[in-house]
């Protein structure tokens, strides 16, 4: 009997963990670059907590940009090279859905982790700390979002040889509204501030993605599957 | 069935496909040959859907395949020159992953191909470790999984001993007994599957 598509999110899910944590390394990379990003910045400015929070928003949402981007190299790649994306493709199940669990599996395994680890990161740039979850939750929600318009991205440029100066060139257009809303977010939660506006736009841009972007991946793939 | 009818396909400035029509019958093997770069890799991703013709038309059950993409690729098994395996998954996870995405599977059914395809002594180590001879006769256990309808391979026997070119020949003529169709580009099969194929020689490069 065929699988449901329930059954079938799970078991892409399943598999996209398993194969992650026998790969650590490809899990922490973009972590570990984004943390040493972060931890950085201070040494590099004013030792003055008023300054250092100026910057933090800027700082942890640059960080987790050029963070994500690394890690979106490794959304369809390694599939695509060996073979099992064309075996998606040919499942007779919907790439569309296929492909959004793989997105989702994604962000749990690089957007979700960046996002916790901020706070580490967010202490040494005086960030308060009553500011800590509204942050968590920007970094999580437009990791997401960043996670969705990068699998358009990631679809298309997977044709391409070397495709990783591409895939940044562009995803960055994409993404500088994420980038914008967020370091927003962010920075109202250090003001005290409500930050109900940017994270309703960020949230509508994850919604944007949602609906179209799995649908814009899969016509991507089965492209550069060609 | 199966129809493939004027098919013309460009790689690039190379005409490919020039005009390729034959049709197959359940119980049928269309065997393709052809010299290296004949265009049999291109025909038979062509028939999978995964390339896009410039004219012509492959039709599934009297209906044009594109038009019904899921359902076609649904009775259809693909097996490229690459067995489609990851590296850091064992053979019976792979299978459990891309058989049970199409449907349901049970251990019980995953160690029978194992067992038939010779593959179950090494099937619970990591693919890396594998030989190219070995991940085959593990794609094969996949092909067999399926259920598909529609085998289409492409050099099956690559990487294979004798054993396994055997095996491979007895697979097909299991499957074409059993009312399934065979397409394969092949070079070393020939003579090998007793059902009289369908010899489909696509030329020079």
């Amino acid at each position: 009997m065929k699988t449901g598509a329930l059954e079938v999110g799970r078991l892409i899910m399943e598999r996209d963990l398993r194969l992650a944590f026998r790969k650590p390394s490809q899990l922490l990379q973009p972590l570990l670059f984004f943390m040493i990003v972060a931890t950085l910045f201070p040494l590099t400015l004013t030792p003055e907590l008023s300054r250092l929070r100026d910057a933090a928003p800027g700082v942890l949402w640059i960080g987790a940009l050029l963070s994500s981007l690394l890690a979106l190299e490794f959304l369809f790649r390694d599939d695509a090279q060996d073979g099992t994306l064309e075996q998606f493709a040919l499942s007779g199940q919907s790439l569309t859905w296929m492909l959004f669990a793989k997105t989702c599996t994604h962000w749990l395994l690089t957007g979700l982790p960046l996002a916790l680890s901020a706070p580490i990161a967010a202490v040494g740039l005086g960030v308060p700390g009553e500011a800590m979850w509204s942050m968590v939750a920007s970094l999580a929600l437009g990791g997401f979002a960043l996670s969705l318009v990068g699998a358009i991205t990631a679809g298309l440029t997977l044709g391409a040889r070397r495709g990783g100066v591409l895939l940044s060139l562009l995803t960055l257009p994409l993404a500088v509204p994420i980038l914008v809303f967020g370091a927003d977010a962010t920075q109202r939660a250090i003001m005290g501030d409500a930050i109900a506006p940017p994270m309703y736009l960020l949230g509508a841009i994850a919604v944007l993605g949602l609906t179209l972007a799995p649908l814009a991946a899969a016509a991507a793939v089965r492209i550069g599957l060609e | 069935m199966l129809s493939v009818s004027g098919l013309h396909l460009w790689r690039g400035d190379r005409h490919v496909l020039r005009g390729v029509s034959f049709s197959a019958t359940p119980g049928q093997c269309v065997l393709l040959t052809g010299k290296n770069g004949a265009g049999k890799t291109t025909l038979l991703r062509a028939i999978a859907g995964l390339l896009d013709p410039e004219e012509g038309e492959v039709s599934w059950r009297g209906v044009p395949a594109r038009k019904t993409r899921d359902a076609f690729h649904a009775e259809l098994a693909y097996l490229g020159h690459e067995p489609p395996l990851k590296g850091d998954l064992s053979g019976r996870e792979n299978l459990k992953f891309s058989i049970g995405i199409r449907r349901d599977i049970s251990r019980a059914a995953i160690d029978a191909a194992l067992e038939r395809t010779g593959a179950s002594s090494f099937a619970d180590r990591s693919m890396r470790m594998l030989s190219a001879g070995q991940k085959r006769r593990v794609a094969l256990a996949g092909v067999l999984l399926t259920g598909a309808v529609l085998w289409l391979l492409d050099e099956p026997t690559t990487n294979l001993d004798t054993d396994g070119q055997h095996l491979v020949a007895a697979l097909i003529d299991e499957h074409t007994h059993g009312g399934g169709i065979v397409i394969a580009a092949v070079h070393h099969l020939m003579g090998l599957v007793s059902a009289s194929p369908v010899n489909l020689d696509l030329g020079a490069a």
